[in-house]
């Protein structure tokens, strides 16, 4: 990258910004003309000069321009213009003036338009540019550097840049000219005036630059500021759990208040010195029509100044100061984006930057051969600090072994294993998969025929199913389809990224390498990748989760019909002896007492803009009116006090923070004081007597009410009969805007609102049951095994959002999905760096067990924590100081006396 | 059967009646009611106890496994508390309890019922002499085992 600035612009945009030039040329042109045509107007056609009698006509127009005396000074006769009388004319000269205020705004339109392309172009292929960088640093860079501090400065810092650059050349060029001009005019039309306004300006950009040195160090101790502010504040989120297991939220707050402290003092500076300076400038620029006033005016009285003249400088000179101010700003915001543009560079200027070719997209990578061996020659690698992490590291294994690293922690394993995975360079040293070195080889090699899995990879915040693929995307193998505007506005976008060096594959192409993973397509994906969720023992985990999921019935065809038959065979089973009462399903004409009252009486699941939420239902216009309509909101107003008097007595005494507020309150912990006092206002004035909020957050209350559960004996079967009733007239008068509020239960409908098992259920798993739950959950197994859904739900479960960095999921699921995503790319080496190590010592048995039958016949390279696992491996080596201490199979070395013996025994 | 009820029965059963009414209250709301079928089974000698029971209705067998098959040790009815060995001496179940009729029982968590006892030495004395109570009925039940098994 350059590393001056305005080498950066010139590189990329000198074309763009000559093509604005001659628009800036033509503008000061006609804005000469502007400043020439009151003159014209004041003497010429105001005051007569031209008509010494009324019925004078003067030529309007008239082209004749007088040759140079060396061409024979000729006058050419071109146009002879219009004869026009004194006030037509000085209405042909005010037009005239009009038309040119007119065309020049066009033009300062056009120009600005451009500017502003041009910006944003430079911007989009600065950030990309810069972007382009993180990908290409070596591993050892993102160690040193914090990813809150590249996001800010690809984000924030060089956002002002993009308005610069399209000023950067044009601006001055623009200004300078006007500015010339102005002063040209002023100059000629006399030359003491002339004088004074140069005094002036020349003051101006003597003094002001000098001001502005510190000014400079200011904006870049605010940009540092700034950026480690960002950083800063990253760094307590990602170590939220530190500040809280320590308590030293308070130790953080003081420190972030110091930084902030700081950056309000620099910036205070800042402003008050950028407002001295605008104070001194203005008072500089009002000297001069001080002058003007004084000089002109004395030279008018003398005679030796005509008034238009004077007021025509005086308009000049008013023109005068803006140029020469944006001159000034424009200087000013240069010095300041070109410290931006140094010190970000800085941070991107890497050394050891990893060359573009490297990772040039290939779409169909020469990998190695899958037979063959994995040969390590004198492999080195030295640390930070100069120290040998690995030194002269040699073995050979067939590329159909599974081979055991075993090793201490600071042992060099696990640089040995990152080393394989050409995450690290070595220092020197081959390393040579089926013949290919790996470590001069392109990552279109590397990251296709290697897979590393850490032990804490990183998951995406996107769905389980695209974390799975991203192994998979290397290149844009089928190309979307565009039509119409789409493809207009592909086209736009295609003609854009050409013009800012950027990549121009596809983003909404299908990426997805199917052929890696054994698929032939998308169609038999999903199966692919249920195989390989079997192996890492996690495909019950996206079933469930699949089961949970609410499912879009138009997104997965054949969906609802398959749920529905589901549901009617989970009918029949809860139907057969001794399962009755297991699930209480759903009934129009009953009330399902293992169902909140909200659900009762909506007797469907609220969807779209959550009107009908259980939080919002009480305050639902609608949902009072039906309540009114059906005299039951007296009910349930006195319902809801008792619940409060109850929820207040039970709670009372119960320390903050009780799992019980959490689990069967329906007022949370924070609410109780607050529901105390509306209980005490009831007390004084009656239940009719009190306000419209008391009275919205006792009604409130009823309707999380579980019959079933909590049992609080205050609804009887009349009571019941009362709220169907009021169920059937909230569906028969709904209006039309609310119907897109809720989702009805129908027993021969799929509810896309609710999740896949409320769907089969349609009904709640009856509280009262014993083991109600877990005999319903096996038993919606095997239904769904029966009507071979299970494929289907777990491709619903893979649509399931991880989070961020896989938060949603628990730690031993997060590896698995890690390891089945580097499983799924099938590649040549397997390379597993302690990958399983959050898992219990059971699991870990069954995934390294299952993993290395999945992969029989094919490499496979662990570094494992726990000894004890090498033996199901057909090679093991075992690490020591960075070299190899010893190798060979597991049966024939545990005995030897040498280094596996030792580890073992030492557990 | 309403958390009233419950509430009535809690305060009959010997280790609450002490208690005081907004403890016996919370505890009637923090339990669950569950129905178990005739034959179904309860929990397994040897599981992991989270909960005990009052039985509120039917009656519920006690066993233990032997070599020689489950031998029956008690059998429980209404007001009875079962499973209270398990949470306290945190220890696997030391036997099995089954639904001898189609019974409905109480059941509470092992937070709960700890910190019950932990707050009122009055259920703590109850809950020691239903404990010396079955010690007692254990060791009559061995002595009589020892002499068959003398003979």
């Amino acid at each position: 990258m350059e590393r001056s600035l305005f080498r950066f612009i010139i590189r990329h945009s000198k074309r763009e910004q000559a093509m604005i030039l001659p628009l800036v040329i033509a503008s000061m042109l006609i804005y000469f003309s502007m400043l020439d045509l009151p003159k014209a107007i004041i003497n010429e056609a105001i005051q007569g000069k031209r008509f010494p009698s009324a019925d004078t006509t003067v030529a309007f127009l008239q082209v004749q321009p007088t040759l140079p005396q060396f061409l024979g000074g000729r006058t050419l006769a071109i146009f002879d213009g219009f004869p026009l009388q004194q006030l037509p004319y000085l209405l042909a000269l005010t037009l005239a003036f009009l038309a040119l205020i007119v065309v020049n705004g066009a033009l300062k339109f056009q120009i600005n338009t451009m500017k502003g392309w041009l910006g944003e172009r430079m911007l989009r292929r600065l950030r990309y540019a810069l972007f382009d960088h993180i990908l290409r640093f070596p591993m050892s860079r993102f160690r040193r550097v914090k990813s809150a501090e590249l996001a800010t400065m690809i984000k924030d810092e060089v956002e002002p840049l993009g308005g610069f650059v399209g000023e950067s050349l044009i601006a001055p060029t623009f200004y300078a000219l006007e500015a010339f001009t102005a002063m040209f005019f002023i100059m000629y039309q006399h030359v003491y005036l002339g004088l004074i306004a140069l005094a002036v300006v020349a003051a101006q950009a003597m003094i002001i630059p000098r001001l502005r040195r510190r000014l400079l160090v200011l904006s870049r101790e605010r940009q540092l500021s700034a950026r480690q502010l960002a950083g800063r504040i990253a760094e307590v989120a990602d170590g939220a759990i530190e500040v809280h297991a320590n308590d030293t939220s308070n130790y953080e707050r003081a420190e972030i208040s110091s930084r902030l402290g700081r950056i309000f003092r620099i910036r205070f500076e800042l402003y008050q010195r950028k407002f001295m300076i605008k104070f001194l400038n203005n008072f500089l620029s009002q000297l001069a029509p001080f002058c003007f006033y004084l000089v002109g005016g004395a030279l008018v009285i003398k005679g030796s100044l005509d008034i238009g003249t004077l007021v025509a400088v005086i308009a000049a000179y008013k023109d005068l100061p803006s140029p020469i101010k944006e001159l000034i700003d424009w200087d000013q915001q240069r010095l300041d984006v070109q410290i931006k543009y140094t010190q970000v560079i800085e941070q991107f200027a890497v050394e050891d930057l990893s060359p573009a070719a490297l990772q040039a997209p290939v779409a169909d990578a020469q990998l190695p051969p899958a037979q063959g061996a994995l040969r390590v020659s004198g492999l080195s690698l030295s640390g930070e600090a100069g120290t040998k992490i690995l030194d002269g590291v040699s073995f050979e294994v067939g590329l159909e072994q599974h081979v055991a690293v075993l090793g201490s922690h600071a042992s060099g394993a696990g640089e040995l294993a990152q080393l394989l995975a050409r995450l690290l360079a070595p220092s020197s040293g081959r390393i040579e998969v089926g013949g290919v070195d790996i470590t001069k080889a392109p990552e279109s090699v590397t990251g296709r025929a290697l897979a590393y899995v850490g032990p804490s990879a990183y998951l995406f915040p996107v769905s389980v199913r695209d974390n799975l693929v991203y192994g998979l995307k290397h290149f844009p193998l089928r190309e979307a389809a565009y039509e119409g505007e789409a493809l207009a506005e592909r086209e736009f976008q295609v003609r854009e990224v050409r013009r800012t060096d950027s990549t121009q594959l596809d983003f909404n192409a299908d990426w997805i390498d199917y052929a890696a993973a054994g698929a032939a397509g998308p169609e038999d994906l999903d199966a692919r990748i249920a195989e390989f969720l079997r192996v890492v023992d996690l495909e019950e985990t996206i079933f469930e989760l699949g089961l949970r999921s609410a499912v879009d019935g138009a997104r997965h065809p054949g969906l609802a019909d398959s749920a529905l038959r589901a549901r009617a065979a989970m009918r029949a089973r809860l139907g057969a002896p001794g399962m009755q009462g297991l699930v209480e399903q759903f009934d129009a004409a009953r009330y399902n007492r293992n169902a909140t009252l909200a659900e009762n009486l909506l007797f469907g699941t609220p969807i779209g803009s959550k009107i009908f939420d259980i939080e919002n239902l009480a305050s639902n216009s609608y949902v009072r009116q039906v309540l009114r309509e059906q005299g039951l909101a007296e009910d349930l107003l006195k319902m809801g006090h008792k619940l409060a008097e109850t929820m207040v007595e039970l709670f009372s005494g119960l320390p903050p923070g009780h799992e019980f507020f959490e689990r069967f309150s329906f007022i949370r912990q924070d609410d109780l004081p607050e529901v105390k006092a509306v209980l005490g206002r009831v007390a004084d004035a009656g239940l009719a007597g009190i306000e419209e909020a008391d009275r919205d957050l006792l009604l409130a209350l009823p309707f999380k009410m579980i019959p079933a559960r909590h049992r609080l004996g205050l609804m009887d079967e009349a009571f019941e009969g009362r709220i169907l009733a009021a169920r059937r007239a909230f569906a028969a008068n709904l209006p039309a805007e609310m119907r897109g509020g809720v989702e009805f239960f129908d027993a021969d409908r799929f509810n896309g609102a609710a999740s896949l098992q409320d769907n089969i259920l349609f009904g709640k798993v009856a509280t009262g049951q014993a083991q109600a739950g877990t005999r319903v959950g096996a038993m919606l197994h095997d239904v769904l095994e029966e009507l071979r859904m299970r494929p289907q739900v777990v491709s619903i479960g893979l649509g399931y959002q991880v989070g961020i960095g896989g938060a949603r999921l628990a730690t031993p699921d997060r590896q698995k999905l890690a390891i089945a995503r580097a499983l799924l790319k099938r590649p040549v080496v397997l390379i597993l760096d302690q990958a399983a190590s959050g898992l219990d010592a059971g699991a870990q048995n069954r995934i390294v067990s299952s993993v290395l039958e999945s992969r029989k016949g094919q490499c496979v390279v662990w570094t494992l924590q726990r000894n004890d696992l090498a033996e199901r491996f057909g090679h093991v080596l075992v690490v020591e100081r960075g070299r190899i201490a010893e190798q060979g199979r597991f049966a024939d070395l545990k005995g030897s006396g040498g280094a596996l013996q030792k580890l073992l025994s030492a557990g | 059967m309403t958390l009233e009820q419950e509430f009535e029965l809690i305060r009959r059963v010997p280790i609450f009646s002490t208690t005081d009414p907004s403890m016996q209250k919370l505890l009637a709301f923090s339990s669950d009611r569950l129905t178990y079928e005739e034959g179904q089974l309860m929990f397994s000698a040897g599981d992991p106890p989270d909960s005990a029971y009052i039985v509120m209705e039917g009656e519920v067998d006690i066993t233990v496994p032997t070599p020689k098959g489950p031998l029956l040790v008690n059998t429980l009815g209404r007001n009875d508390v079962i499973g209270e060995i398990g949470i306290f001496g945190d220890v696997p179940r030391t036997a099995t309890a089954t639904a001898r009729t189609r019974i409905e029982v109480l059941r509470i968590s092992r937070d709960v019922f700890v910190n019950v006892i932990r707050g009122n030495p009055d259920a703590a004395i109850a809950l020691v002499r239903i404990l010396a109570d079955r010690l007692a009925k254990t060791t009559a039940q061995l002595r009589r085992m020892a002499a068959e098994a003398g003979k």
